[in-house]
């Protein structure tokens, strides 16, 4: 049978399905509004390591196990193992591996490799390839802060465009058998950069790449904003989900209400959080709780979901050079939603 | 040359569509934190002038200056001061104080990286421009006026 | 000579300085690093051109504790060093008169370094 094919979108002929998740987050998330949905909040954010590396690292493990649990499988049926994270090198993601035991394949997508990693699993157990692939992500506060911005002592105050990193871990399984929502097709975003320099305002540096993935989305599965019960974006925050908005719009696209944004679910506005939050653990996190919860109870059919990423590092944003954006996305759909 | 103009566009789309926030309470919160971190080294100056009429002003001065960076790195140390810096943004920056927290939160933060290459290392990754500026302005003023 | 308006003048000089700093932060995205150098070369500038010790002399601690007075003792100790050791003084002057507070920063950094760790900002 030929199989279906868009400009930049697969889709899933055997349609690999979501047979466990797992969501881990820290303190400051767990006072959220959605912290009933998550499956595990750690009050202490070093979770018992010395230092916050250390920290992000048991935090990947634990929420892959945790993911596992769920799903009810044995750890050894587990065939690969996807992961990212935003450290130098993704120490967090390879140095968990280290303790697991099977295949792994790293990857980076900045705060897209939630959606990055699921899509690659979706190809991977829809070619037939593998049986059973984990994906994960994470970020933490205090190790993005170090790398990317100044120390956590230091007496400055943010600036008002700023987002906040998660200080999370989300797990998802994919599997050719069992049940569960089903990932239908993945759409893989390019490299977009509308010259934003700004590095505390990284809605608006990714905004663009959003755009450009949801367009070419609408365009190759030939739908309408309308026709998802969420389109999910990762972590744009308030300014940069306004900015999608209008960039959309002037695309003839309208994004009712139907459009949401995890760095604005996760956060309350009195958490003095800025424009939100951000990193890869907000789209996981929110993701692999809230969302998938309520489509296993069948509250969403369809679910667009859109991770986008800034891929830039300190010595190129020293060296003046703009930021560019990346965005990929997945539509997840109920089990019974044939 | 078509992505220019787009991103200028853009950029000047994003610019307006920052929301402005209200600049008075930061501005008056740097006003009054700064004023006050001035008053306390004035008060502790006079004090030590007091209590020891024989010291010069210029020692006093520094003895002024270095329990005022004391303070800063002990607060620093105990994880009150970038609460203070966030409430008062430049108030505790420009005073010497902020000076003194930006070479103790490095050597915090760097910590797990070794005192050598982690502490001693990373101290001065914010202050040592103002060091590396001062110390060469200082020269070349030291040079003009050496030949005038 | 302490009646309470000179700490007055301290007061809102300094505090004026500092709100022309929050100013520099709001306007132009400047990181501390930069405005600290900023107002260090400010001082160094004041005290080449001989206007800082009038204005130290009315605003005391309103100028002195602020990093201008920093950058004003690097230049003035070089001016005065210059004058008296000549060539020598152009290369110890600044630091010899700033020796204190430097030392200070570092052995305090170090000493707390050791002591505390950094805590995740909790606001």
């Amino acid at each position: 049978m030929e199989r279906k094919r868009g400009q930049q979108t697969v889709f899933f002929k055997n349609k690999p399905i979501i047979i466990g998740h797992y969501s881990l987050v820290g303190p400051k998330e767990g006072k959220g509004p959605l912290r009933d949905y998550f499956s595990k909040i750690e009050e202490d954010d070093l979770f018992g390591q010395k230092t916050y590396e250390k920290a992000e690292r048991t935090m990947i493990e634990q929420s892959l196990r945790g993911a596992v649990e769920n799903a009810g499988i044995k750890f050894g049926d587990v065939r690969l193992f996807l992961s990212g994270d935003l450290l130098n090198q993704i120490i967090s993601s390879s140095y968990a591996a280290r303790s697991f035991d099977i295949p792994y394949v790293g990857v980076f997508g900045a705060c897209s490799t939630m959606a990055e990693s699921l899509a690659l699993g979706a190809c991977l157990v829809d070619g037939g390839h593998f049986d059973t692939v984990a994906c994960a992500t994470s970020s933490h506060f205090s190790t993005a802060e170090r790398q990317f911005r100044f120390p956590l002592e230091l007496g400055n105050q943010r600036p008002p465009t700023s987002q906040w990193t998660v200080t999370g871990s989300g797990s998802t399984i994919l599997s050719c058998k069992g049940h569960g929502p089903r990932i239908t097709c993945a759409t893989f975003g390019k490299v977009t950069d509308y010259g934003i320099n700004d590095v505390n305002n990284m809605g608006a540096a990714m905004a663009p790449a959003a755009m450009n993935t949801l367009i070419a989305h609408f365009k190759d599965t030939k739908t309408k904003p309308e026709d998802y019960d969420l389109i999910l974006s990762g972590d744009l925050g308030k300014l940069g989900s306004e900015i999608l908005i209008d960039l959309m719009e002037d695309h003839g696209y309208k994004l009712g209400l139907n459009y949401k944004d995890c760095g604005q679910m996760i956060f309350k506005r009195n958490q003095n959080v800025l424009m939100g939050g951000s990193g890869c653990g907000c789209s996981a996190t929110v993701l692999n709780s809230i969302i998938l919860d309520k489509i296993i109870k069948g509250e969403y059919k369809k679910v667009l979901f859109m991770a986008t990423g800034a891929l830039l590092s300190t010595t190129s944003s020293q060296q003046g050079e703009s930021i560019p954006g990346i965005a990929h996305a997945i539509v997840i759909e109920g089990e019974d939603n044939e | 040359m078509q992505d220019k103009v787009r991103n200028e566009r853009y950029n000047n789309y994003v610019e307006a569509k920052i929301a402005k926030t209200h600049a008075w309470p930061s501005l008056f919160n740097s006003f009054w934190v700064g004023g006050l971190i001035c008053t306390i080294g004035q008060l502790f100056n006079d004090v030590l002038l007091l209590s020891f009429p024989n010291m010069s002003t210029q020692s006093a001065w520094a003895f002024t200056l270095i329990f005022l960076i004391f303070m800063a790195s002990f607060l620093t140390g105990l994880g009150i001061f970038d609460k203070i810096g966030a409430f008062a943004g430049a108030g505790t920056i420009v005073p010497i104080t902020g000076f003194s927290n930006s070479i103790t939160s490095p050597a915090l933060e760097f910590k797990n990286e070794g005192i050598i290459f982690g502490m001693c290392a990373k101290m001065f990754i914010i202050a040592g421009p103002v060091i590396v500026s001062g110390t060469v302005a200082s020269m070349v003023v030291g040079l003009i006026y050496l030949f005038i | 000579m302490s009646d309470w308006y000179v700490y007055l003048i301290v007061f809102i000089s300094g505090g004026f300085i500092c709100f022309i700093g929050q100013i520099l932060i709001i306007k132009t995205k400047m990181t501390s690093a930069r405005i600290l150098v900023t107002f260090e070369l400010l001082g160094v500038f004041l005290a080449a051109i001989g206007l800082f010790d009038p204005i130290s002399a009315f605003c005391k601690a309103g100028i002195n504790v602020p990093i201008i007075g920093f950058g004003a003792s690097l230049a003035n100790g070089a001016i005065n060093a210059v004058k008296a050791k000549g060539l020598l003084g152009v290369f110890t002057g600044g630091l010899e008169a700033t020796a204190g507070g430097i030392a200070a920063a570092v052995f305090f950094a170090f000493i707390f370094g050791i002591i505390f760790r950094a805590k995740t900002k909790k606001f």
